[in-house]
């Protein structure tokens, strides 16, 4: 297939999978906001919520320092505006942009969801929006990524373009989950007074809130929630949708199969057999003792590489 | 302006056959269904995103061009007298700029001016001597037929180089089917459908070398081009690869796309891109729309490019008023449509004549399309007559005048109902190698402002599904 389409399905899906896990942020940030101090609330949620969004920079030049973040311009930066290249109404544009571009490699099912989401996004008023207006506006755009993964799973070919597709979805979706893992981890470190007090235990549910893992947590693990089955939950389970070793279990075969279709194997899947690898050999033990920082930290920048080594090979 | 013939009524107050079933439903179902079926057509087609651009508008981005619920119907008879003159007219026109570009004999025989050629904008001196497949230029042609009178219809303007609108026409057939099913079940409608595959058939039968399978594209200028809807819609139809310029290049005079196994070989474009941004190296080198070095594979015979480059020597305004000469020189027959009357301002006593009559006439400009830059005499005041008889006077050679037609009308539904709308037709002509495809019918454009002549989108004119019946 083109090369241009290619990177266009691939992005594609990266902004929708970037817009779903902004909303989830945004979602667990009111939360936590709201708790009262005692029980784990903190004054500080809200530039937690521009750091786990990966976009502090912009913030801070647009808003002032990070520690002073209000909650009305985090959820109008990181939703509304367009200054923010990352906002979940940037993330709708480029994705309905991308869809334009490639109609011929979607779905109508695939792009009706993008385009009628570009079109119900205009309902939103651009101004600050009420809690109300808020809840809906976050569970529009959660609805709208489940309808446009159905619509991939159920309508798309399974060729090359699908796998393109699910290869940008996966690799975006690790990377939100590692970040928000970078920006907590230090609650989840074994550290003196409060263990197990309530607020850590507040700080823990909303990680796993924020991926949506609240529940499966206690199906899984039938304990109450610790932070190290926390962590063993977001980066070693394979059950959990949004792991890090569910994401590179999937990605690795979505490589493979393009590579098994184009008869050549690439450095993208080599990079992605290696790091399914680390994943699967590792215990949490392991990580919390080199240090689960210094892994969260080397695992972004590894996603990353692999990313511009998909591009490398495939998309221009 | 006189009396415009209605399509549907009879002069004497009764009904066409043609339109006996259609006007006895139309009687029957109350305004608000109708209302309501057009709503949703409207808002398919917004949720498909069916739509165009208008440029230099701010905010007009996506537009929709207004979609009208009443088919326009034409008979079996009808539909095979113009499509036997559609034959005509294409092959003509094919033999012409073949002939332009290679030995030059209508021109020597006097019969079309050297100058019309020679200084004509859209003619392509790298094209002289240039041998293209087939001897076919113009392989899909948009040819636009208005009608006065049951039997007369013209030919207003050939569009011989990307002409535009087969989506409307394809999608309008499908809203209708959707939103009318009943309809379809009372009469016997021609299908449209197969456009795609005789398109594909059409582009294949041009590959530039036989053997293997030719891998086809359909070439686009982006996703800000006014037309880019269709342009996708057809890549999915045909299921071709939809390519932008930078998708592709050129190597040893070979043209390939880029794709994520490597290149790829191409063998036939049809390019919805204009001559002028084909190829920055052969013409306008600020395109970043195009090629470098698309024109060194296609002199080279290494690629098809469809329509050939260099058409427009054929379709503007004033070779137009040729075209029953240019028939006749090349065929040896009569023009089965005729051209309506045309007056060149080029002309002396044409312009002459022109000047005393402005306010009857319709002076179009030569190179000029969209409905544009035109003056419709009998609906424009003192002050915008002056206005253009200056224009006219400084630049004649530009302008073309003809009669104001009293185009048809068909029942169109308004605010205030159904009410009688003027029409034209355009119908698609697809050369192939191998034979001459048209599906019956083609897109009816519809001037939605009552009274109002010109149909064009770009203009607030509006589509119409076109139904030609089988029996």
């Amino acid at each position: 297939m083109l090369s241009r389409t290619a990177d266009n399905l691939y992005w594609l899906t990266r902004y929708v999978e970037r817009a779903d896990c902004l909303a989830r942020i945004l979602d667990v940030s009111q939360r936590l906001a709201y708790t009262p101090v005692t029980y784990g609330g903190s004054t500080n949620e809200w530039s937690s919520a521009v750091l786990t969004a990966g976009c502090a920079d912009e913030f801070v030049a647009r808003y002032g320092p990070l520690e002073e973040a209000k909650e009305e311009n985090v959820v109008s930066f990181l939703a509304f505006e367009s200054e923010n290249p990352s906002s979940i109404r940037n993330c709708f544009e480029v994705a309905r942009t991308n869809a334009r571009s490639v109609r011929t490699a979607l779905t109508s099912e695939m792009w009706d969801v993008i385009n009628s989401a570009w079109i119900e996004l205009r309902n939103f008023p651009n101004r600050a929006l009420t809690r109300d207006e808020l809840s809906r506006f976050l569970a529009f755009v959660k609805e709208t990524s489940l309808r446009f993964d159905g619509a991939t799973f159920r309508t798309m070919l399974r060729n090359d373009g699908y796998w393109f597709a699910r290869s940008g979805a996966q690799l975006e979706r690790a990377d939100n989950t590692a970040r928000i893992l970078d920006v907590k981890y230090h609650v989840l470190l074994p550290e003196k007074e409060h263990i197990g007090g309530p607020l850590d235990y507040f700080q823990w549910a909303s990680i796993l809130r924020s991926v949506s893992a609240l529940t499966a947590f206690h199906w899984v693990y039938r304990d109450s929630v610790k932070p190290w089955l926390v962590a063993d939950l977001l980066i070693l389970n394979r059950q959990m949708p949004r792991s890090l070793a569910a994401c590179y279990d999937s990605l690795a075969r979505n490589l493979d199969d393009i590579a098994s279709v184009y008869g050549r194997q690439g450095p993208s899947q080599r990079q992605a057999r290696a790091m399914l690898a680390r994943l699967t050999n590792k215990s949490i033990d392991d990580i919390f003792q080199t240090g689960l920082h210094e892994f969260i930290s080397e695992f972004i920048s590894d996603n990353n590489k692999l990313g511009a080594e998909i591009t490398e090979q495939y998309l221009t | 302006m006189p009396h415009a013939f209605d399509e549907m009524s009879s002069t004497d107050g009764g009904v066409r056959p043609a339109y006996e079933t259609l006007q006895r439903w139309l009687a029957e179902v109350p305004q608000d269904v109708l209302d309501h079926r057009r709503k949703e057509a409207e808002f398919i087609f917004r949720r498909i995103g069916i739509t165009f651009a208008v440029y230099g508008e701010q905010n007009a981005q996506e537009r929709l061009i207004p979609f009208d619920i009443v088919p326009r119907i034409l008979t079996k008879d009808e539909w095979s007298r113009l499509s036997r003159g559609l034959e005509q007219r294409v092959k003509a026109l094919n033999m012409y700029i073949k002939d332009v570009y290679s030995k030059r004999e209508i021109l020597k025989a006097g019969v079309v001016p050297e100058n019309l050629v020679y200084q004509n904008p859209a003619f392509r001196p790298e094209m002289n001597g240039q041998r293209v497949p087939h001897d076919l230029y113009v392989h899909i042609a948009g040819i636009d037929i208005v009608r006065t009178d049951p039997d007369k219809f013209y030919v207003l303007e050939d569009n011989a180089r990307t002409p535009s609108g087969v989506s409307y026409m394809l999608e309008n057939r499908e809203i209708m089917l959707r939103l009318f099913p009943e309809l379809f079940s009372m009469h016997r409608v021609a299908p449209v459908e197969n456009y795609a595959d005789d398109l594909l058939a059409t582009l294949r039968s041009l590959s530039p070398h036989g053997g293997h399978e030719p891998n086809v594209v359909i070439l686009t200028p982006g996703i800000h081009n006014s037309a880019y809807y269709e342009h996708s819609f057809l890549a999915d139809k045909l299921g071709v690869d939809l390519v932008e310029g930078r998708d592709l290049f050129v190597k040893d005079a070979v043209v390939y796309m880029r794709t994520t196994e490597g290149p790829k070989r191409v063998d036939v474009i049809y390019r919805r891109l204009d001559d002028d941004f084909l190829d920055p190296l052969a013409f306008r080198r600020d395109s970043v729309l195009g090629v470098p070095g698309l024109m060194s594979a296609y002199q080279a015979g290494n690629v098809t490019l469809t329509n050939a480059v260099g058409t427009g020597v054929a379709d503007d305004k004033a070779v137009y008023s040729y075209m029953p000469d240019i028939i006749k020189f090349y065929l040896g027959e009569e023009p089965l449509l005729p051209n309506v009357p045309t007056w060149r301002c080029r002309e002396a006593d044409h312009l002459k004549y022109v000047l005393e009559h402005l306010p009857e006439l319709v002076v179009k400009e030569v190179h000029g399309s969209g409905g544009y830059g035109m003056l419709v005499g009998p609906a424009s005041d003192k002050a915008q007559i002056e206005k253009f008889r200056d224009k006219l006077k400084a630049d004649p050679a530009n302008f073309i005048a003809q009669p104001t037609l009293a185009l048809s009308t068909c029942p169109t539904l308004v605010e205030k109902g159904i009410a009688p709308r003027h029409v034209d037709l355009r119908p698609f002509i697809l050369s192939g190698s191998d034979k001459v495809r048209i599906v019956p019918g083609g897109l009816t454009r519809v001037a939605m402002k009552e009274g109002s002549l010109v149909v064009n989108s770009s203009q607030g004119g509006g589509t119409k599904d076109t139904w030609v019946l089988d029996a």
